[in-house]
């Protein structure tokens, strides 16, 4: 692999809390030097004035579809949209069909993307044995497997069971598992489609309440509290919800926590027209809690962004809108649509924001170098990301390496844009044309 | 309402529009009481009533009402049952559009599915019932039921009784006759009311103490699953608490108007005394349907740009 020279960036990284401007120099897939100039000599090079370089981002949060709704995404696809988006790094939920929930069915989805060579990917593995919530799956052995599985969910559903939840808990601390809470009370939001409130009496749609996450989160962080186990609280979307997550924190319960783009920065109000874009779960919620996720990610009780990235067909989409499926395609418009509304225009450090979508996450699932995380200093693996903060542009979901369209924020016009991602040194991704768009 | 292409909701109309259409329907209304019950104004145009949830009632009100004008009516009934593995709703609106219709009368259990054909068509395009969302046909019907009563509805009292969470009838009516100046009570249950209050509502859940301040007593029909999905203990409780029956009625003002979207429970939100009671105007309602619909399909369908007698 020929070298490559990256100068004049403002280096931005999170682990090793570094933010100035200097040149690095990659060699052999490797960060061979770092310095405020380095020289030229015929390397190949990328002129990166104005623009930041970042550790490649972790998506902790994301359904590839594959194996079994490969219309609608596959990890080729799912993984070429990650680094398009700034991911060098993704963890696929296990929702599928059939479900990530033993050893060899992981081991073969984790061997086909190191096949692929695109960005790395760190399945999550169910809970329950096909995540029907009634017995556990074999967690240790998706632990032990090629995979080396360290985080179970089992997204898409919250585990009703209390009693399952509570031995899921203590049984994954023999590996110091980690278990991703979709928190939804299922008697609580049966049937419902938009946040329950003003919005669904008026729109005449069955309401999911707050109470449904709420009482699952509660459930979640006392059982955690009490089984010493490590507890990570998926899409958090209510005021309610991220004030247990603060209390338990201060009580010292290990618990982490992510919000996803559009919970920050859409709410109710935003659902027009039927659009089932706007149909996700947990639901767009109240400006109200939209603001108070905004503050919690400020102040650092929120540890991670994720996109919880969720592609559809167009023709599922294109349904009524109790028919259609929940949920939104997130990874393309993650940086964009965040750095304008959350830095640009809501005064958020562009250094937290980078946090949260690497060292963040990376914390959360305790991911450690050489798998991920090194940052950016020498000898670390070049997994890195250029953004161009000055550019302008529409975001096109039509234009998306996801098959997934169903993106709320189509059409917005933004400003920030990926405009190289480095993985294991090589271009991954380079935008086309300099401005196009 | 002559540059307006739909009826969606009855907030698609302000309180002029509501008149024009309820003026309209009055003179229909005399066209049915001729021999010859029909007009030629909409003589080549072709109305499809486009109905996925099954409701006799509704469907012949639209279809006697696009006939009386004259226009060709096709029925389109899809069961919900064959929904999942049938043609999408996108088809079968594409296919309507390639037929070249003139306006779509539809009824759909889920909300908002008028606003997805609006997208997909050039048609006309009437919501006959959405879901629990909205019933824009109904609500004028009641507006004009409710006049041939009282004459003026500015500042009289109505009270809808009974599933409001549920109903799309309550939903667009509230918003009809709150835009007629009407004060609006809702009155249920607290597991049949909505989540939050709708927009100058007063609700309530005793009955009793808001009869007698009502000048229309609007009883909702109660689905026997809402029993099944908790929301009320059983049938006995409900009845004993909130049917309307005569003696609840004697309690009322002398003039009250009870009125009922149909299809009744007689014996449960209503006692039977006090739906053949002289109070009832629940088949003045029927007939107000149609006159209210031709008056709908008319304005819609452009039969009053040229200038056109209308009866
Ligand atoms: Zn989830």
């Amino acid at each position: 692999m020929p070298e490559l020279l990256i100068r004049n960036a403002r280096i931005m990284d999170p682990f090793n809390e570094l933010d100035e401007k200097m040149d690095v120099m990659i060699s052999r897939g490797r960060i061979a030097a770092l310095a405020k100039e380095l020289p030229v000599q015929g390397r190949e090079s990328i002129q990166a004035e104005g623009m930041v370089l970042a550790p490649g981002f972790l998506e902790i949060h994301a359904h590839l579809r594959e194996p079994g709704k490969e219309d609608a995404e596959t990890l080729e696809s799912g993984l070429e949209s990650a680094l398009r988006g700034g991911y060098t790094a993704v963890c696929c939920m296990p929702n599928t069909d059939p479900p990530l929930d033993n050893a060899a069915i992981v081991e073969g989805i984790a061997a086909k993307a190191r096949d692929l060579g695109l960005a790395d990917l760190f399945p999550v593995g169910c809970i329950s044995r096909r995540r029907e919530g009634s017995e556990l799956a074999e967690m240790a052995l998706m632990h032990l497997s090629e995979a080396h599985v360290r985080a179970f969910s089992d997204d898409g559903s919250g585990v009703a069971d209390s009693g399952l939840m509570r031995r899921a808990m203590e049984y994954v601390q023999a590996f110091d598992g980690l278990l991703i809470s979709h928190a939804e009370e299922a008697a609580l939001s049966r049937g419902g489609q938009i946040n329950e409130g003003t919005v669904s009496t008026e729109m005449g749609l069955k309401g999911i309440p707050a109470l449904a996450e709420e009482v699952m989160v509660a459930r979640d962080l006392l059982l955690a509290e009490e089984t010493g186990c490590r507890l990570h609280l998926a899409h958090l979307s209510t005021a309610r919800s991220v004030r247990m997550l603060r209390e338990a924190k201060e009580r010292g319960v290990r618990v982490t926590a992510e919000v996803t783009p559009h919970h920050l920065l859409l709410s109710e109000m935003d659902i027009a027209g039927y659009d089932t874009v706007f149909k996700v779960n947990p639901p767009l919620r109240t400006p109200h809690d939209v603001r108070y996720l905004q503050e919690a990610l400020a102040d650092g009780t929120i540890d991670a962004i994720a996109t919880d990235h969720a592609p559809h067909t167009i023709e599922d989409k294109e349904k009524e809108f109790d028919y259609a499926p929940f949920g939104v395609v997130g990874m393309e418009s993650a940086f964009p649509v965040l750095y304008s509304e959350l830095v640009l225009a809501g005064g958020l450090d562009p250094m937290r924001l980078i946090a949260l979508l690497t060292s963040g996450p990376a914390r959360v699932l305790g991911l450690q170098p050489p798998q991920y995380g090194a940052g950016i200093v020498e000898g670390a693996r070049a997994d890195l990301v250029i953004m161009d903060v000055e550019n302008e542009w529409t975001l096109d979901a039509k234009r998306f390496a996801s098959k997934g369209r169903n993106c709320p924020f189509h059409g917005r016009r933004v400003k920030g844009r990926i405009r190289c991602t480095l993985k294991n040194g090589g271009v991954a991704y380079r935008l086309a044309e300099a401005g196009s768009g | 309402m002559a540059e307006r292409r739909h009826l969606l909701d009855v907030d698609d109309l302000d309180r002029e529009d509501m008149e024009r259409v309820l003026d309209t329907a009055r003179s229909f209304s005399e066209v049915l009481h001729r021999p010859i019950k029909k007009v030629p104004s909409l003589r080549g145009k072709t109305v499809v009533n486009l109905f996925y949830e099954s409701s006799t009632r509704t469907r012949m009100s639209f279809e006697v009402a696009a006939k009386r004008l004259s226009a060709d009516v096709l029925n389109f009934n899809v069961s919900t049952s064959s929904v999942e593995k049938g043609e999408s709703f996108k088809d079968t609106a594409l296919t309507l559009e390639a037929m070249g219709v003139d306006a779509v009368v539809v009824r759909h259990p889920v909300a908002g599915a008028p606003w997805l054909l609006r997208q997909w068509l050039q048609a006309a395009i009437l919501n006959a019932g959405d879901g629990m969302h909205a019933h824009p046909t109904q609500a004028l019907l009641d507006l004009f039921t409710m006049q041939e009563r009282l004459g003026e509805l500015q500042g009289r009292t109505i009270a809808f009784v009974g599933d409001i969470l549920h109903s799309r009838v309550a939903r667009s009516g509230i918003k009809a006759c709150r835009a007629m100046g009407m004060k609006v009570l809702a009155v249920a249950p607290p597991t049949l009311l909505p989540p939050v209050a709708l927009e100058g509502v007063v609700t309530g859940s005793d009955l009793d103490d808001v009869i007698p301040h009502c000048d229309v007593l609007y009883m909702l029909r109660i689905q026997m699953e809402r029993q099944k999905e908790g929301r009320f203990p059983s049938l006995e409780e409900y009845t004993r608490l909130y049917q309307l029956n005569m003696q609840r009625l004697g309690k009322a003002r002398p003039q009250v108007v009870v009125m009922h979207p149909g299809p009744m429970n007689r014996g449960v939100e209503i006692a039977a005394e006090v739906a053949d009671a002289p109070h009832a105007a629940i088949t003045a309602q029927v007939s107000a349907g149609v006159a209210i619909r031709m008056a709908v399909l008319f304005l819609l369908l452009g039969g009053s740009e040229g200038g056109e007698k209308v009866a």
